[in-house]
């Protein structure tokens, strides 16, 4: 029974590390429509920007805000400056910019802070929790601040004018700008929010994993199976779906299939759930009416 | 013109082909002030990590040609990225044999990589020196007379974890994790080539784990379920780290053996914690810089003033630099050995025709060692044991010398 | 109404005629100057490899290689509208069925080629069917899933005799029939510009045909297509097994001609590599492929030159993110690809001929 649990808190650990992920994924969805492949990478750049403040002297609880607000920033100018001039060329030449932008970002970290790999530190207390050795206090918190986003984020979009304004540019562009909705800045504000949550996610993630540019590289398939799990359109179901991957791969690999086949697992499942149900766990199936 | 003046253009003429000849023994891209070398090399995507020991190469031939090169040739060293694609390193490889026309390959990064090119080099007659992997095929003399490693290779090391189990816990159970390509799995060949019989005895759980995947704690929690009292870790810092803490936070604590690429104080004690890290045994064939016990060694030190002025970018932690510097000596052995005939079938020759030569940052009473039918030049390893500050060596120096 | 029409050649006439065709440059008719290009091309195709060296031959037919596979890549997503991103599956799949088949059992590479090709359009057929039922992102996912899957599923044990495992297949390098007047390499390149010659000319076809339209019915509006009598079912499927068949067959000549196949060879970056050879060239463009196939051969090399122009050892790592500038400068001034730039080209040169 204890390696049962011991497997399925592990993979809850790894679930909150693919829940903020997928979180990220259904964020940039939410407002672009699309996936950006880049997001990892910005996660992790951000990261390096945070281990280097701390690197020149600034305590951790104040680099974690400058953090995401440099990131949040940084994610409206690429938007501005990086997708302005081609906002209307079709959509796969938008994903080749993403594939660009993970280029450079990749080979950037690399280049600035070398591939070895860092220790990060965690905001939380490395003690056990009330004695137990099945979930660490870095765990238990991730999973506690992935919860605060979703429902900072849950208020945003339902309770807010802002995020109501974001709701309608996603959705219908041209019936929102007839309203007054400037598309253009709603969507600048998607990906600084989804930059964003993609910088509290690599700072969570790398005091488990351990800060290295290609730290995201692996995550980056379970995140995307986590939002297509949970819904797309639902970012509590990525959440939920982030989890449920973490572990279900956990044990799968403990009790079916081994660890060699653990990413074909990830496949099948992504697989299985869309054709089971395309619309994913909790997202909203859409029906297009002719 | 007159019947002397042509007599004179033609003997001239004759004198300067013979002298050509004389000296076209020479390998292509060597001149009598240069000796081109050709490299690949992974700078980007997942490997990259070990980028840096090209650059520190790079940084030792600096300071060759700033010391006058070698029998007056200075080096000029090309190195390539092949983003550890198997594909791109035979392009790589090609364009440098082919059209920059080097002398011959050097610290060439990788299993898959080099494979792609192994018979390649062979069937061309270019010398593929000192490849920077620790597989076994690379020591074949008679089938592929042109390439030769350098590190003791890996299975090697697995034999010599093999042997410490059988010797220390015969009647241990025994967990072992690695990493699921060919430098994981050559170790385990070389564990089960010492054990035999016993591997599937003592054996009783085997995980792997892919590079890309983000943790291996749910490989970890499995090991530890196995009720295995000694684990054999055959890993990259990356995973070794997260090992390490795994096994401290849910309170495992079997003998650990740990592979030499990932027994590293600076790259993975250091993030996991030292104290955590206490206890691990692993294997080592030169000094990790990192380590108190060579803090005041004059070779060491003369590495570290040699890192600040050629490679002052480069990490005077992280022991890859420590590899480059001394695997770039043995080059310079057989360069230096070779003379003036620089031909390709010479220069095999002389890395072939290593005697106990001392090479800086190996471990005290090691040397690089080849022979015709002898291609591993670097055999032997000693014992560690890390005490929570530095690998304390212990035991004699192991040697797998072949003849 | 009267319909002068002659019902027979109606149905003949089913291809209305390109109004482009009365256009014309330098008085020269459109039809005439693509059949002019067409000509030129060949020329330079054949005539090349005897004029520069063995590598650059080499190159030029692994830049072959990848038009091939961008040109499959291209059927699926540029002319039906199905996004992939697992394209390095198949051409994995391809490049491991001749290279187990010259490794286990003898076979010359010749024969290797077409059973590579049948079992990627299996293969390819078959995941096309549950592929059915996803749409846009979701089907790129599940792409994206199989590729990532693809290396680790190549190196399990359970295989491992047949595949090689981890340490791959080494193949023997195919010799010249005529060693004295034709190269190892330049012989390779004239195999592979045929087979790529006969892929293009039925890609052409196909599109130009029925199927075509069918399938391009499909990509701009499956609901009126389901209504006009397409099965879309079908023609989806089937779009997706011959587009992995073309780049199975462009993976089985891969094979041959770096004689080594290993599972780090066929990762997502690969598949990534497609899709960036598919937009640069032009989606739903036939010969934008070839554009497509050398960019993504050159430009890497070019970024990795320009990194090295700084001298020092550190920017190496950097040819990346050149690469990427590279790219977003391309999508800035071509966004509809070469196929695109070119069109916007002749649109402006061009006048009632």
């Amino acid at each position: 029974m204890e390696y049962f649990l011991q497997q399925t808190f592990s993979g809850m650990a790894n679930g909150a590390i693919y829940a903020c992920v997928a979180l990220a994924v259904v964020m940039i969805y939410q407002a672009i429509d699309h996936f950006n492949f880049a997001q990892g990478e910005m996660a992790m750049f951000s990261t390096f920007i945070a281990w280097q403040l701390m690197q020149w002297g600034m305590p951790f609880w104040l680099v974690f805000p400058v953090c995401i607000v440099i990131s949040f920033a940084g994610g409206v100018v690429i938007e501005r400056v990086v997708f302005g001039p081609i906002h209307n060329a079709p959509v796969l030449s938008h994903v080749i910019v993403f594939i660009a932008l993970f280029s450079i970002f990749n080979s950037l970290a690399g280049f600035i802070w070398e591939f070895t790999i860092k220790p990060f530190p965690s905001p939380f207390p490395e003690t056990d929790v009330l004695g137990t050795t099945l979930i660490s206090m870095h765990e238990l918190g991730m999973i506690g601040i992935v919860l605060v986003m979703l429902v900072m984020i849950y208020l945003f979009f339902r309770f807010t004018p802002i995020g109501l304004a974001m709701r309608a540019a996603a959705a219908n562009p041209e019936s929102a700008r007839l309203v007054g909705i400037s598309v253009k800045w709603m969507l600048s504000l998607g990906w600084g929010l989804a930059a964003a949550i993609g910088a509290v996610a690599g700072m969570l993630i790398a005091p488990m994993v351990y800060l290295e540019p290609n730290m995201m590289l692996g995550i980056l398939l379970y995140g995307f199976a986590g939002a297509v799990v949970g819904g797309l359109t639902s970012p509590g179901g990525a959440v939920v779906g982030g989890f449920l991957v973490g572990v279900a791969e956990n044990l799968a690999g403990a009790y079916v299939i081994g660890s060699e086949l653990k990413l074909t697992f990830a496949l099948v499942l992504i697989v299985g759930v869309l054709l089971l149900r395309p619309a994913g766990l909790f997202g909203r199936v859409v029906v297009n009416r002719v | 013109m007159t019947k002397l003046r042509q007599f004179a253009i033609a003997t001239s003429v004759a004198a300067t082909f013979v002298a050509g000849t004389a000296m076209a023994g020479n390998a292509p891209g060597v001149s009598d002030t240069e000796i081109m070398i050709g490299n690949t090399t992974a700078y980007s995507g997942p490997a990259s990590v070990y980028g840096t020991i090209a650059k520190s190469i790079s940084g030792c031939w600096d300071w060759v040609n700033d010391t006058g090169g070698i029998n007056g040739r200075k080096i000029k060293w090309l190195s390539l990225d092949d983003g550890y694609s198997p594909p791109k390193t035979k392009e790589q490889i090609r364009k440098l044999v082919e059209r920059e026309k080097v002398a011959f390959t050097f610290q060439t990064l990788g299993t898959p990589t080099n494979s792609a090119v192994h018979k390649y080099m062979n069937k061309k007659k270019v010398p593929h020196l000192f490849v920077a992997t620790g597989a076994t095929k690379w020591g074949q003399p008679k089938k592929f007379p042109w390439t030769m490693g350098w590190q003791p290779n890996y299975q090697t090391v697995g034999a010599i974890f093999g042997n410490y189990i059988l010797q220390n816990y015969p009647q241990g159970k025994v967990a072992v994790m690695y990493q699921n390509d060919d430098y994981g799995k050559d170790y385990v060949i070389g564990m089960k080539r010492a054990m035999g019989d016993m591997y599937a005895k003592q054996v009783v759980k085997e995980e792997t784990y892919e590079v890309t995947d983000p943790t291996i704690d749910s490989q970890i929690v499995s090991l530890k379920n196995s009720g295995a009292d000694v684990f054999v870790n055959i890993s990259i810092p990356k995973f070794a780290a997260q090992a390490i803490k795994k096994m401290y936070a849910i309170g495992w604590k079997p003998a650990h053996l740990l592979n030499d690429v990932a027994a590293s104080i600076s790259s993975t004690y250091k993030p996991a914690g030292l104290e955590k890290a206490k206890g691990i045994i692993s294997v080592d064939f030169y000094k990790d810089p990192n380590d108190p016990e060579w803090k005041d060694d004059p070779e060491t030190n003369a590495w570290r003033a040699w890192m600040d002025k050629y490679y002052p970018g480069g990490d005077k932690d992280n022991k890859m630099n420590a590899y480059g510097y001394a695997v770039c000596h043995t080059m310079m052995a057989v360069l230096k050995q070779a003379g003036n005939d620089l031909s390709r079938e010479n220069i095999m020759k002389q890395a072939a025709s290593l005697h106990e030569v001392n090479i800086p940052m190996l471990l005290p009473g090691m040397f690089a060692d080849t022979s015709p039918t002898d291609f591993y030049p670097l055999e032997q390893m000693q014992m560690t044991r890390f005490d929570g500050k530095r690998s304390v060596r212990f035991g004699p120096l192991i040697s797998a010398e072949t003849e | 109404m009267v319909a002068d029409v002659n019902t027979r050649s109606a149905g003949r006439r089913a291809i209305p005629e390109n109004p482009a065709n009365n256009l014309a440059i330098a008085g020269i008719r459109l039809p005439v100057w693509n059949k002019i290009l067409i000509a030129a091309m060949m020329l330079v195709a054949v005539v090349m490899p005897f004029m520069v060296e063995d590598f650059t031959v080499f190159q030029m037919t692994y830049a072959l290689v990848f038009a091939m596979a961008i040109l499959g890549l291209n059927l699926l997503t540029g002319f039906n509208g199905q996004f992939s991103l697992g394209h390095s599956a198949f051409f994995g799949i391809g490049a491991y069925t001749t290279a187990m088949m010259m490794a286990h059992w003898d076979v010359a590479f010749y024969w290797t080629v077409i059973p590579a090709g049948v079992v990627c359009l299996i293969a390819g057929f078959l995941f096309g069917l549950p592929a059915l039922r996803l749409e846009g992102l979701y089907l790129a996912l599940a792409t994206f899933a199989l590729a990532t899957a693809t290396p680790q599923i190549l190196k399990y044990h359970a295989w491992e005799d047949l595949t090689g495992g981890v340490q791959g297949l080494d193949l023997d390098k195919p010799e010249s029939p005529f060693p004295d007047s034709l190269s190892d390499d330049q012989y390779l390149y004239f195999v592979v510009l045929l087979v790529a010659i006969i892929l293009f000319i039925c890609a052409w076809n196909l599109v130009r045909g029925r199927t075509g339209r069918a399938m391009i019915a499909i990509r701009d509006n499956p609901i009126a297509a389901q209504t006009m009598g397409v099965n879309n079912a079908v023609y989806k499927s089937l779009t997706f097994g011959v587009s992995a068949l073309y780049t199975g067959i462009a993976g089985s000549m891969s094979a041959i001609i770096i004689q080594f196949v290993a599972p780090d060879s066929f990762t997502f970056l690969l598949a990534v590599t497609f899709l960036v050879g598919l937009v640069v060239g032009g989606v739903a463009s036939i010969p934008g492929a070839i554009f497509g196939g050398f960019f993504v051969l050159l430009i890497p090399n070019i970024s990795e030159a320009v990194a090295d122009m700084t001298g020092r050892t550190d920017a190496k790592g950097l040819s990346w993110a050149v690469y990427g500038v590279f790219l977003i400068i391309t999508v800035y001034v071509m966004p509809a690809g070469a196929a695109g730039l070119l069109r916007v080209l002749v649109g402006k040169l061009a006048r009632r001929g």
